[in-house]
């Protein structure tokens, strides 16, 4: 199985951006995702400047992809997606139906991204029909429906299946900016304050138990997934490629940890949480314990754990 | 511009059509509908009778198999689509490619709206539907401001339905786990938001709180109003402040945009609200029906009678209404 580096989901500075994709340079990564997938205002970084990112990181031999906005609302961030489709150098990842569209007509192949509702084998042979060579299951698709798609899927006709397995997981998308409402902001007059939180802003219940992270217009769990000791289980099930998400701190580490267990599977867990890999609520965890015994039971209440 | 109204028993089906419905949309009871909710929707009996009422009256009826199956599942969807295109429905409301696919093929005549579900945005999307299964409709995603609706009317492809009144999905529809991630039951694959199966309130002395899958959702005061404990309503505490970070359970209301909606030729306005009773639906309809009514006959005269507002009010979610994502400042 290969690693991948998903696309960046926070926004930061430019130059925190540079600075850490020259270190992801270093790492042992087979692919990388490299773009704006959550709110078309940010823009410390252009198309240009990611393409001129992509030829930097391309250039160390490994893979590039150019992942694309998941909500498309406006005129302009469709023409930007027609920009992206039309890059001529790299592939890209489809994040909505749009993208999938651009890029048949276009005759390009592409990987669908989570953003895009592939349940079934039947879709996913129609989308390899329209290019798809690689498909990120959305994030609730786990262990028993990989196994039905294998089963019920023709020889050759699956794409390479790339399933994330680290980092806080992209739950929702919405027209409304939550990031803004919580500064109460409007989102047309935002100030860019995504700025102010490289990991997002904690959600918490009312008595105090961390429960979602607010990026912009997109809500994610709180909990980090980690299916580093179900590694054995993802190989069964035919997964090519594990998807990491960037985090600001540790991505080093956790790429460290996720290399070894493509040897050896840890027998404790970094991250917090597998549920949707076995068939459960997201927010669960199951298998081997946390390594730090403080953070065994995700959404349950500060002073519980 | 048709007035499509929602129905989640006969009852319900048959006030829509006495109110004014042009057409009524349905789901079969289970999972292949997006509100396979206990006790509601249609078994066959139900539906034959229904689409009787509905025809003899010159309206339709729409059966939503908008759900996303697995493949062990397929084979029930397909047969789904069978007994509603062997039952006459007018159109089937479908959000899944291989759903799609499958209607298309074995029943090319049986007309095929793309549902709120697929999450279809732009104009590029929305061909993709059209080059691959002949969508007829589309229903848009309530994501779009106005002016990105009129813009999407002039360009799109296909005629366009959207949502004019009721309860509001603040997440882009098709495209949010928040209920899987905390139950395991998804919208997409369960046909179901936040199950009351997981829901529980428990009483204390100042009030009641509220959990879903034991994450604490809300917490209410004697005497406040206690709305149903979907994620995106709760009440949570964000950089030190408690307030619905999310979204508060309010109601869309479009009434004030009708005159826009009309104008940039949306083939559809839809209710939302299968789960909701029949004294809802009749009276939604009854207001809906006159104000298409109003806004076909007099367009440049249209303007929102206090009544209509007044009666809309009396059954929304919440205590309020909003123009929701339609208008700029709600983003």
């Amino acid at each position: 199985m290969r690693l991948t580096l998903g696309p960046l989901q926070y926004f930061w500075p430019r130059r925190q951006v540079l600075d850490f994709y020259a270190a992801m340079a270093e790492l042992p990564l087979d692919a990388i995702y490299l773009g704006e997938t959550v709110c078309s205002k940010r823009r410390e970084l252009r198309g240009g400047d990611w393409l001129a990112l992509a030829r930097e990181l391309a250039a160390t031999g490994r893979e590039v992809v150019l992942s694309a906005l998941t909500l498309i609302e406006a005129e302009s961030e469709l023409a930007s997606l027609k920009r992206l489709v039309g890059n001529g150098e790299f592939a890209v990842e489809a994040n909505d139906m749009s993208a999938v569209q651009l890029l048949r007509e276009r005759g390009l192949p592409f990987v669908a991204g989570p953003g895009v509702n592939l349940y079934n084998q039947r879709a996913l042979a129609l989308l390899r029909r329209a290019g798809m060579t690689r498909w990120v299951p959305g994030v609730e698709q786990g262990r028993e429906q990989l196994a039905e798609i294998r089963q019920a899927a023709d020889a050759g006709m699956l794409p390479e299946i790339e399933l994330i397995a680290w980092g806080r997981l992209p739950l929702a998308y919405s027209a409304r900016c939550f990031t803004a409402r919580a500064h109460d902001l409007a989102k047309d007059d935002c100030a860019f304050r995504c700025l102010d939180d490289p990991e997002g802003l904690t959600l918490a219940t009312r008595e105090g138990a961390p429960f979602l992270r607010i990026n912009g217009i997109q809500v994610q769990s709180e909990a980090v997934c980690d299916l580093a000791p179900e590694i054995d289980q993802l190989r069964a099930a035919g997964v090519n490629l594990l998807r990491l998400y960037p985090q600001p701190q540790g991505m080093a580490d956790t790429v460290a940890y996720f290399r070894a267990a493509l040897a050896q599977p840890p027998t404790q867990r970094r991250g917090d949480c597998n549920g949707y890999w076995h068939g459960e609520a997201g927010m669960r965890s199951a298998g081997p314990p946390h390594q730090d015994p403080l953070r065994q039971r995700p959404g349950a209440p500060l002073a519980a754990r | 511009m048709q007035l499509v109204c929602p129905a989640g028993s006969l009852p319900s089906l048959q006030a829509a059509v006495d109110h004014g419905a042009d057409a009524v949309y349905v789901g079969f009871r289970d999972a292949t509908n997006a509100r396979a909710f206990p006790g509601l929707n249609f078994d066959e009996a139900d539906l034959r009778s229904g689409i009787a009422y509905a025809h003899a009256r010159g309206r339709k009826i729409y059966v939503a198999l908008n759900t996303y199956p697995t493949p062990a599942q397929l084979g029930h969807w397909e047969a789904a689509v069978e007994r509603a295109a062997d039952l006459a429905v007018d159109a089937l409301i479908i959000a899944e490619l291989a759903v799609l696919d499958y209607a298309a093929r074995h029943y090319p005549a049986l007309p095929r709206h793309l549902s709120v579900q697929s999450s279809a945005t732009t104009h590029a999307a929305l061909r993709f539907y059209v080059e691959e299964f002949g969508i007829s409709r589309a229903v848009l995603p309530r994501v779009l401001a106005m002016q990105q609706v009129e813009r999407l009317a002039e360009k799109s492809p296909v005629p366009l339905e959207t949502f004019a009144f009721g309860s509001l999905c603040i997440m882009v529809e098709g495209r949010c786990q928040l209920s899987s991630y905390v139950t395991g039951a998804s919208p997409n694959r369960h046909g179901v938001c936040s199950p009351a199966k997981f829901v529980r309130w428990d009483e204390t002395a100042d009030g009641r709180s509220v959990r879903l899958n034991d994450v604490l959702i809300d917490r209410f005061a004697n005497g406040e109003a206690a709305g149903y404990p979907t994620v995106c309503k709760g009440r949570y505490l964000v950089r030190g402040e408690t307030f619905h970070a999310l979204e508060e359970p309010t109601s869309l209301n479009t009434l004030d945009l009708l005159p826009r909606l009309a104008a940039c030729g949306i083939a559809a306005l839809k209710i939302e609200g299968r789960q909701r009773s029949p004294a809802y639906v009749g009276a939604v309809a009854a207001v809906w029906r006159r104000a298409i009514d109003r806004v076909q006959s007099d367009p440049a005269g249209f303007r929102v009678e206090p009544d209509w507002q007044a009666a809309l009010a009396r059954v929304a979610e919440g205590t309020q209404t909003t123009l929701g994502p339609y208008h700029r400042s709600w983003h």
